[in-house]
């Protein structure tokens, strides 16, 4: 049997290890959170690790010929097979390993994909890849829009966003009408034998993706991690500021933070009443400038239902059998 | 395994099957590590009988069953990549369905081994063969060959694995298999042993290209214009070493099983003093022969080419069979609507080839038997009574769609 990595749990700023195995040769935009989540990711799951990338602002941006930025070996796949990547790889390597073909020993598989080809496009390939009892984790990026293509919006995009489709007219004042799909609780609910799912944001709280990274990856069975990335190009905002817009979408409640593990449900992080009114956090962003009073409140009140209604905050919206949707 | 005269010859074993358990013992021998499956009619037979192999215990591999097919074919493809030999396989609208994944795994360069069970593409609804499903993945690098027996299927999966991964080739290959009439109909199949097998296939090895973190590459990273010509080149390049490839794999493949195989691109029957060829693929072979057989009875000069593999083209070797005649009839079991005169895939492909023979023949074309219907041997003897009509009438260049109700 292959060896177990028990990774450690990381106690504290000083002790993330300091090697990069995502390094110099990137082009993302300053500010840019994704970058930061693939990072982490990397230093979380250390040298014995395969990366998959579907098409997307980190694979566009991350991999021009001859100066990739990845340490570790990495594949690009396309945009909505980052489920089939991760399912392929693991499963190659533990039939090699099964036959003698390769030496055993643990192999982190970890498909990172964003939201249009996550939770658009790819969500019928994560949702066939968290069915199997195959090792491999898959990352969502999600920083609400086709990113690299024009900021266009996807299913992620937060309601009333302006984007390159969903522009503000004379007309409509809003385009993006669809709410934020709930996709690692949607994973969590359909998907019994998922040893590990969360969200996570790379800035906030501190070192909690590293170890939610950490965990999933020894978790024994295949996992997913939702992380929300402030995007400065696409959400328009000053790049010195895409930690504080992390750390209000975790205050604000926006983008509640949870896990699932083997099952067992928590938030891992629990923002203090009164929270942050979501309007702090959208008011920052060029998307959100054309919103009225009557917008914010809207998207403030079904964050409030969410924290205030919900069985679990974030997770399921379900309260005495009946399962909350749009009033 | 007996030796008779020196050779080491196989064990005789020989069972009924379909064409789909043919390449099903083939995925066994070939000892495949991953198998990707999704169902559609008609290739979904052969991951029917491989999984019972392996629910049998016959042999080993990780066997998933996709949400569908474009997952079917990026799973076996990212398999591939970290050096596992892999199998998969469609039909009709399910193979356009995998069509990203299919164009990547070609230019990425991995040597998947897929089985296409001829099927017409939707819409109307409709489970039979036509042979445009596999044709879509002509100009992207898979190696695409016809089969037309059981037997063929077996041995030509085999090979396919033997030239697929051959360092000088590295693309990927499908066996196409006619629907119903191949997929479905069961041959008394001669399966070779492992050992022999084992022989014929030396182990996949991807080399420096096997994605491990023993191996920290980067794979497929953003080129743009900056390299997409040159990397575009080097593969139009490599197509060019696979005739060789091909040719030897052949070759050894008799050595190894004491079995003859022919030519391994194009089959002749009775074409030696032919003045008219009719020319097809997979299994109107059967009623093609026939018919060639009644009407050389009656003293007409008439043969049969069947084109095996059709990537890479045989260019030389079919000038150099069909400049012989002076009449050709090509039946196509696919349609190319606006294409150059009208006509089928296979037939301009054949027009294109004879373009710099001296001789120049009448070529006819035939667009027949889609959607499963049956090609009978009258049917046959009507195509080549039609293409010596067209010679006499000096209608090169015509198409006829056959058998079409009033």
């Amino acid at each position: 049997m292959a060896e177990e990595i028990v990774f450690e749990k990381i106690k504290g700023i000083h002790k993330v290890p300091r090697e990069e195995f995502y390094s110099s040769g990137h082009r993302t935009c300053e500010g840019c959170e994704s970058a930061m989540v693939m990072r982490m990711f990397s230093k979380a799951s250390g040298p014995r690790t395969i990366a998959l990338g579907t098409t997307g602002c980190m694979y566009v941006a991350n991999t021009a010929y001859m100066t990739t930025p990845w340490v570790i070996p990495w594949m690009h796949t396309q945009l909505g097979a980052g489920g089939s990547a991760a399912l392929g790889t693991s499963a190659g390597l533990r039939a090699l390993m099964k036959k003698g073909k390769i030496p055993e020993e643990k192999i982190n598989t970890i498909a990172f994909c964003g939201d249009l080809g996550g939770a658009d496009m790819g969500l019928s390939a994560i949702s066939s890849a968290l069915q199997t009892d195959y090792d491999l984790l898959i990352i969502l990026y999600d920083n609400e829009s086709a990113a690299n293509t024009d900021i266009q919006a996807t299913g992620m995009t937060t309601w009333g966003a302006q984007t390159t489709f969903t522009p503000t007219g004379k007309v409509k004042r809003i385009m993006q009408t669809r709410w934020k799909k709930n996709v690692a609780g949607m994973l969590a609910a359909g998907h019994p034998n998922v040893k590990y799912i969360a969200t996570a944001i790379a800035s906030f709280p501190p070192i909690d993706l590293l170890n939610k990274v950490r965990k999933a990856l020894s978790a024994g069975g295949p996992a997913f991690i939702h992380t929300l990335d402030p995007c400065p190009k696409g959400w328009d905002y000053h790049p010195r500021y895409s930690d504080k817009l992390g750390e209000l979408a975790a205050r604000s409640g926006i983008f509640p933070l949870y896990e699932i593990d083997h099952g067992t449900a928590k938030l891992t992080y629990n923002p203090p009443k009164p929270r942050v009114p979501v309007k702090e956090y959208l008011e920052k962003q060029g998307r959100f400038a054309h919103l009225k009073d009557e917008d914010f409140q809207y998207i403030q009140q079904r964050v409030d239902s969410m924290w205030e209604d919900w069985e679990i905050p974030g997770i399921i919206p379900v309260r005495n059998g009946t399962i909350r949707s749009e009033k | 395994m007996t030796v008779v005269e020196g050779k080491l010859v196989e064990s005789q074993k020989e069972e009924l099957l379909t064409g789909c358990e043919a390449v099903a013992h083939a995925v066994m021998l070939a000892d495949v590590d991953v198998i990707s499956a999704y169902p559609i009619r008609p290739y979904t037979e052969v991951m029917d009988a491989v999984s019972k192999l392996i629910a049998d215990g016959k042999f080993f591999a990780e066997y998933i069953i996709a949400d569908g097919e474009h997952s079917q074919f990026e799973i076996v493809k990212h398999a591939s990549a970290v050096g596992a030999r892999v199998f998969v396989g469609s039909s009709g609208t399910g193979w356009m369905y995998a069509m990203e994944a299919i164009a990547v795994t070609a230019s990425d360069r991995l040597p998947v081994v897929a089985l296409v069970g001829n099927r017409a593409l939707d819409d109307p609804g409709a489970f039979g063969v036509e042979h445009n499903d596999a044709l879509t993945v002509r100009d992207l690098g898979w190696l695409l060959v016809w089969a037309s027996t059981a037997q063929e299927s077996l041995d030509t999966t085999l090979i396919a694995y033997r030239v697929a991964e051959d360092p000088k080739v590295m693309f990927p290959t499908a066996l196409a298999m006619d629907g119903g009439f191949l997929t479905h109909s069961q041959h008394m199949v001669r399966i070779p042993s492992q050992s022999l097998v084992r022989k014929f296939l030396p182990a996949y090895n991807l080399g420096d290209r096997r994605l491990h973190p023993d191996n920290p590459i980067s794979i497929a990273p953003q080129v743009n214009e900056d390299w997409v010509m040159e990397i575009r080149m080097q593969n139009a390049e490599a197509t060019k070493r696979v005739p060789a490839v091909i040719d030897k794999a052949y070759r050894e493949f008799e050595d190894v099983f004491g079995r003859e195989l022919g030519n391994p691109w194009l089959e002749e029957y009775m074409m030696e003093d032919a003045e008219l060829a009719i020319v097809g693929m997979g299994t109107l072979a059967m009623p093609a022969k026939a018919a060639v057989k009644r009407l050389r009875s009656r003293g007409t000069k008439v043969g049969l080419v069947r084109p095996k593999w059709f990537r890479p083209f045989p260019t030389e070797l079919m000038q150099k069979v069909l400049s012989r005649v002076s009449a050709i009839g090509v039946v196509d079991r696919d349609f190319s609507y606006g294409s150059p005169y009208y006509g089928g895939v296979l037939f301009n492909e054949i027009r294109s080839t004879l373009y710099s023979s001296k001789n120049h023949p009448t070529i006819a074309n035939f667009i027949a038997g889609l959607g499963g219907r049956e090609i009978s041997i009258a049917d046959m003897i009507k195509m080549i009574q039609l293409t010596y009509e067209a010679e006499e009438e000096g209608k090169d260049g015509q198409v006829k769609w056959m058998g079409v109700r009033e």
